[in-house]
């Protein structure tokens, strides 16, 4: 039950209160580029969903074994050639993680042009460029803070994956809500020089501000969950909430 | 020198990323660190100082191995320079500004993703000489770097009513009574971030087709 929990409230945490877009502003340029129409929006984000699971799956095991600081391979292999002291390769990890994120992104790409000839047309050039949407570097880069020597919080394998699909998953909503709303802006006499880029920015802005409404949600579901205990558990809710929104505690 | 495809020459590099390509403004690129960043004017400095570095040295690199690049591949090596470049930034911020690579937290490694330094490598670097693609650099970086001094400072003021409040305290909008003014919290939030470019871009859209029509 006490797991059970941890992964629900990470779930609902991921996916709404931090949601990719309108929290951490991740992966906008899709959010921009590719909500225009609903069925385009829905194959984007579940591709990046898709993605960001295959990418994250890589990621943990290349941090978990190889690059977080007293990582279990590294060491084994700095013991065999007599190092002292605790190896850490964490400073190769952005390489390595642009290679996961290309290897994964090249695996989709085959498969949709294989079987979804239609949808491979729609993406057009979107597609290869999933590789430089920050979603799923971020995601990584999130795992990574919660793995190896001295993370508050550590993270096994399940806990990466469910933190990743939620992601994405956070991002497919954000994108198919704005397909909708854009497919109905096309009836409506925009402003000229408002008209695209400005008019989608400005609706994102009131979504953001609908969706911080979410704020809290976690602790009431904490209190449903876990009725006997006074206090939220700490661990899932706070899912770097801090120490990503620069500088939300500044004069 | 003769037989490449000729571009646009340094000096229209250079102006062309101020004004006419302005990365965020005309080109709709680089988003993410232009909402993220900007809710204080020093983030928003710090982050277009990572840029610049990484956007040169990443414009000389791909410039000088242009003629080794394969088609199919290059996307994959632009991005491997970056994150190298991009890592070199990041260990730099971290041992120099340790507040701001504190604050801007997971923003430095998200660079490697910005959508500027790839198209740039891709549209100026790959296919011109190594003078062009820095004066091609260092002009779209300060196209970016005004973009979102720009969006900071609207958001800053608004927000904390300071500008560069962190490093000089410089205060904008008196606290002192009779209080006239309450910060606007909403600002330095998400939403603040989207309606603040929103409203620019259509600003600057206004302008720009306003002086095409007086121009012709």
């Amino acid at each position: 039950m006490d797991y059970l929990s941890t992964i629900v409230l990470l779930a609902v945490s991921t996916a709404l209160i931090n949601n990719m877009v309108f929290h951490f502003f991740v992966g906008n340029c899709p959010f921009i580029g590719v909500s225009r129409r609903v069925d385009t929006a829905f194959g984007m984000g579940a591709a990046v969903t898709f993605v960001t699971t295959i990418a994250s799956l890589l990621s943990w095991a290349m941090t978990y074994y190889v690059m977080a600081p007293g990582a279990k391979l590294t060491a084994w292999i700095a013991g065999l050639v007599g190092y002292q002291g605790t190896a850490d390769l964490s400073i190769l990890s952005y390489v390595v993680y642009i290679f996961a994120i290309a290897w994964a992104v090249q695996l989709v790409e085959m498969y949709v042009r294989k079987y979804f000839p239609p949808l491979y047309k729609a993406f057009g050039v979107f597609l290869p460029l999933i590789t430089t949407n920050c979603v799923i570097l971020f995601v990584c880069l999130e795992i990574m803070k919660h793995v190896g020597l001295g993370a508050p919080d550590p993270w096994g394998l399940d806990k990466a994956l469910i933190y990743a699909f939620f992601a994405g998953a956070g991002f497919l909503i954000a994108i198919v809500i704005m397909a909708g709303i854009r497919e109905e802006l096309d009836l409506c006499d925009v402003p000229k020089p408002l008209q695209g880029p400005g008019i989608t920015l400005i609706i994102a802005g009131i979504l953001s501000l609908s969706f911080m409404g979410f704020t809290g949600v976690d602790a009431s579901l904490a209190k449903i969950m876990h009725p006997k205990r006074a206090e939220p558990p700490p661990a899932a809710a706070a899912v770097s909430d801090e120490t990503a929104r620069p500088g939300a505690t500044s004069p | 020198m003769s037989s490449e495809p000729t571009g646009p020459g340094p000096l229209d590099r250079f102006t062309g990323g101020i004004l006419r390509e302005n990365p965020i403004f005309r080109q709709i690129l680089g988003i993410c660190p232009s909402l993220a960043v900007t809710n204080t004017m020093e983030g928003a400095v710090t982050m277009a100082g990572a840029v610049l570095f990484v956007l040169v040295c990443s414009n000389v690199m791909i410039s000088l191995i242009r003629h080794l690049l394969k088609p199919h591949l290059r996307i994959l090596v632009f991005t491997l320079v970056i994150a190298a470049f991009v890592t070199v930034a990041d260990r730099i911020l971290a041992a120099f500004l340790y507040d701001m690579s504190k604050q801007l937290g997971p923003y430095i490694p998200l660079i490697i993703v910005n959508c500027i330094i790839i198209a740039r490598c891709e549209i100026c670097a790959a296919k011109q000489g190594v003078w062009t693609a820095v004066t091609d650099a260092v002009g779209q970086s300060l196209g970016f770097a005004l973009s979102i001094a720009a969006i900071a400072s609207i958001r800053e003021i608004l927000g904390f009513g300071t500008w560069f409040g962190q490093w000089f305290g410089w205060r904008v909008i008196p606290v002192a009574p009779p209080a006239v003014w309450s910060p606007w919290v909403v600002m330095i939030l998400p939403p603040g971030a989207f309606v603040t470019l929103g409203l620019l871009m259509g600003a600057i859209n206004h302008l720009v087709a306003r002086s095409r029509k007086a121009a012709a």
